[in-house]
């Protein structure tokens, strides 16, 4: 589904990632971990195209198709989504709003006819379920004045809404406390099917509790430096990250 | 970064204005050119009562005297009075006529516009005025209206068929020295509309007044008059649009609105007057005085005002809080981008007690726009326990425009409670990528975000033109990311 090939990006000149290789197959569930600064987030953001992280080297392919060439908008409607570890406030735009209108450009994009009315209350109505967000948090602008464990779960409705073929989450468990953590998580395993897949970034295990990781990736100083299963994550939780920083010095 | 930025903002502002045809039509024109004998050939022309020629005369007699304000945040080029055409008129019958006696030509131009003035195709429940030029071309659901004693007619036809109704308000909230335009206004105003809604009466569709400036070299001066007597209410909308000429175009109006004993008058604009091309070159100035006032207990006066189009927008439309327990409401929505520039806002003038004001405007500034916020709340001694909530909020799109706000705020009054709220915010980067990660293009996002930003007065809006103003604010910003 994903294939990662030697990936350098930089950002004002400055090299982030220095040849990330990385194949994720549908069905799979990936955790990316490291600590600060090692280049998580700019994976994410560099995949979901954001335009000030410049790609200097090294390839993508998303479903067979060239990624790096693709507008922002485009992978996101070919089934990339990406659950922001800061997500953004949009003043005076419901989340009625925000939402109907991403489903139509993804139905457009497919060439589908835009979504009845009764049609797109009733996916509202199922998802909110699955995430356990309020008719009265939906009514409000997107994030505008959300807590932090509101903002997540929002991003994680949002995900169950579009139905991505490959989420990445970015930082999802920050800011959470133990019970929107189980929360977040049992929405995403409740998402999870064989024929999508899901990237996990995070700086803690704790996460790996409730979404269990097939694969683990430590990356630091932009490069993955290990990958291994799941044992991987309790091993670092239990030493830290140090043994991984003197390995790599 | 810096690049990319610069070239979405070429993309975003690069919209068309698609209202910008010139209708082939034979017109009667007046030589160029401002003098007493002008103003009694506007008079004459339109048949009128000798009292309205002195009118004119007095206002023009005060304008001599009068020199341009230039106090504004505005960049005014000198404007050469006797190089302007003061009356344009498409050849027709004098009205009020028939359906199948207006020139078929004006009935296509209106069409073009989304304003069919056959009765049956229009918007159910909206009245129209339509003005081209300098006169009023057809007003419709006239003979529906007044089963219920509502008057509603062009301005030219008000005088004669109601002279003593226009000798009782006429220039009575806003005298004819009140303010350089308005005493120009006052001296060659050539058409409007006038509406009267009786004692206790609901007007029962929004009334409308749809101004088109066609002739070349032609300025337009429109005038309008609404009195909504004891107990009763109206929803009025004006919208305008202008061909696309190189030439600076003056539009010079005055609309007074007089809201007696528990009246409630809702006025709403939509603003799409040629704005000029990308590098400024022609556009309609608007220089326009409205002005209404509450004059019996218990009234209320609202107006909501989405301004995209015009070179140059200068305006305050005003309450005058006379009665006790008065509202009055002012929601804006004024959008600057390429070189256009606005100075606009509003006056809040607190005398009956217990009145209250609120002012809510948002402005959008882009390309080079300059986009000024200029506010007065005045509370007299008369007025106790006054309130008023003032937020004005401020959108940069690109870093070469500009947004400025002058709020004054004066009191007399120990008891009253004044609040004011100011923002200032840029469309974010990062809320334009949240928006494409999702699906949605730049383009899309910006109209997203910018409906959103002004939601609270596009809300204010009849549903009817709600989503036509949404459309416009996405089409006058189309190209504008920053």
């Amino acid at each position: 589904m994903l294939q990662i090939k030697d990936l350098h990006v930089s950002i004002d000149g400055k090299e982030i990632l220095k040849g990330i290789n990385l194949e994720v197959k549908a069905g799979e569930v990936h955790a990316i971990m490291g600590p600060n600064g090692s280049g998580k987030s700019t994976l994410a953001a560099a995949l979901a195209g954001r335009d000030i992280f410049e790609i200097t080297n090294g390839s993508v392919s998303f479903l067979s198709e060239n990624l790096l060439e693709m507008s922002p908008e485009d992978r996101a409607r070919k089934g990339l989504f990406l659950g922001f570890q800061y997500p953004v406030e949009i003043p005076g735009v419901s989340i009625v709003n925000f939402m109907k209108t991403a489903i139509n450009e993804h139905r457009k994009f497919k060439g589908l006819d835009p979504i009845s009315a009764s049609d797109f209350l009733k996916l509202m109505r199922e998802k909110k379920d699955l995430v356990g967000l309020t008719s009265s948090l939906t009514n409000r602008s997107v994030n505008e004045g959300f807590s932090g464990g509101e903002k997540k779960k929002n991003e994680i409705f949002q995900m169950a809404m579009l139905q991505p073929t490959l989420a990445i989450l970015d930082e999802t468990d920050s800011g959470l406390d133990i019970d929107a953590l189980r929360i977040v998580a049992q929405g995403v395993n409740k998402l999870r099917r064989n024929d999508n897949a899901t990237i996990v970034i995070t700086h803690y295990q704790r996460l790996l509790e409730h979404i269990v990781p097939d694969f683990v990736h430590v990356l630091y100083k932009g490069k993955i430096v290990k990958s291994s299963g799941r044992e991987l994550a309790l091993e670092l939780e239990e030493k830290g990250y140090d043994w991984i920083k003197e390995d790599n010095e | 970064m810096e690049e990319s930025q610069d070239n979405l903002l070429n993309e975003v502002t690069g919209g068309v204005y698609k209202y910008g045809f010139i209708t082939d039509i034979d017109t009667e024109i007046i030589p160029k050119g401002l003098n007493e004998d002008v103003v009694r050939l506007i008079s004459a022309k339109k048949n009128e009562p000798e009292f309205m020629l002195e009118f004119r005369l007095k206002a023009y007699r005060h304008w001599q005297t009068m020199k341009m304000p230039e106090w504004a945040h505005l960049t005014i080029p000198e404007i050469n009075y006797q190089d302007i055409i003061f009356y344009a008129a498409p050849k027709q019958k004098a009205g009020p006529l028939s359906l199948d006696e207006v020139d078929p030509e004006l009935l296509r131009t209106f069409d073009k516009l989304g304003i069919p003035l056959e009765e049956q195709k229009l918007l159910s429940g909206v009245a129209v005025d339509a003005v081209m030029d300098s006169i009023s071309v057809k007003t419709t659901f006239r003979e529906t209206l007044a089963e219920q004693g509502i008057i509603f007619c062009s301005m030219s036809e008000a005088i004669r068929e109601y002279p003593e109704l226009i000798k009782k308000y006429l220039g009575t909230v806003v005298p004819y020295t009140d303010n350089y335009f308005a005493s120009l206004n006052s001296a060659v105003f050539s058409d409007g509309s006038f509406c009267y809604i009786p004692k206790g009466v609901r007007c029962p569709m929004e009334l409308s007044t749809y101004f088109r400036i066609n002739a070349a070299n032609t300025g337009q001066f429109e005038r309008t008059l609404l009195v909504a007597d004891d107990d009763s209410y109206v929803s009025y909308l004006e919208g305008c649009t202008a061909p696309m000429r190189d030439e600076n175009q003056l539009h010079a109006a005055v609309v007074e609105i007089l809201a007696l004993e528990n009246a409630e008058v809702k006025y709403s604009t939509v603003q799409n007057w040629y704005p000029g091309d990308k590098n400024g070159k022609g556009g309609i100035y608007n220089f326009v005085t409205k002005r209404g006032i509450c004059k019996g207990d218990n009234s209320k006066i609202s107006w909501t005002q989405v301004e995209t189009g015009s070179a140059i927008t200068w305006k305050y439309p005003s309450c005058i809080l006379r009665g006790n327990n008065t509202t009055g409401e002012f929601y804006s929505v004024a959008v600057t981008n390429n070189y256009q520039q606005a100075d606009t806002g509003t006056k809040m003038i607190h005398i009956g007690k217990n009145s209250r004001s609120t002012i809510i405007s948002k402005g959008i500034s882009a390309g080079h726009g300059q986009n000024s916020f200029r506010s007065l709340v005045k509370v007299l001694k008369s007025a106790g326990n006054v309130r008023n909530f003032t937020q004005c909020d401020s959108m940069l799109m690109g870093d070469k425009c500009g947004a400025h706000t002058f709020p004054y705020i004066e009191v007399e009054n120990q008891s009253a409670v004044i609040e004011h709220e100011a923002t200032t915010s840029k469309i974010g980067e990062d809320q334009i990528f949240y928006c494409n990660q999702r699906g949605i293009d730049t383009e899309n996002a910006v109209g997203l975000i910018i409906n959103g930003y002004a939601r609270e007065v596009l809300n204010k809006l009849p549903m009817e033109f709600a989503v036509e103003a949404q459309k416009l604010l996405q089409i006058s910003l189309e190209g504008s990311v920053g």
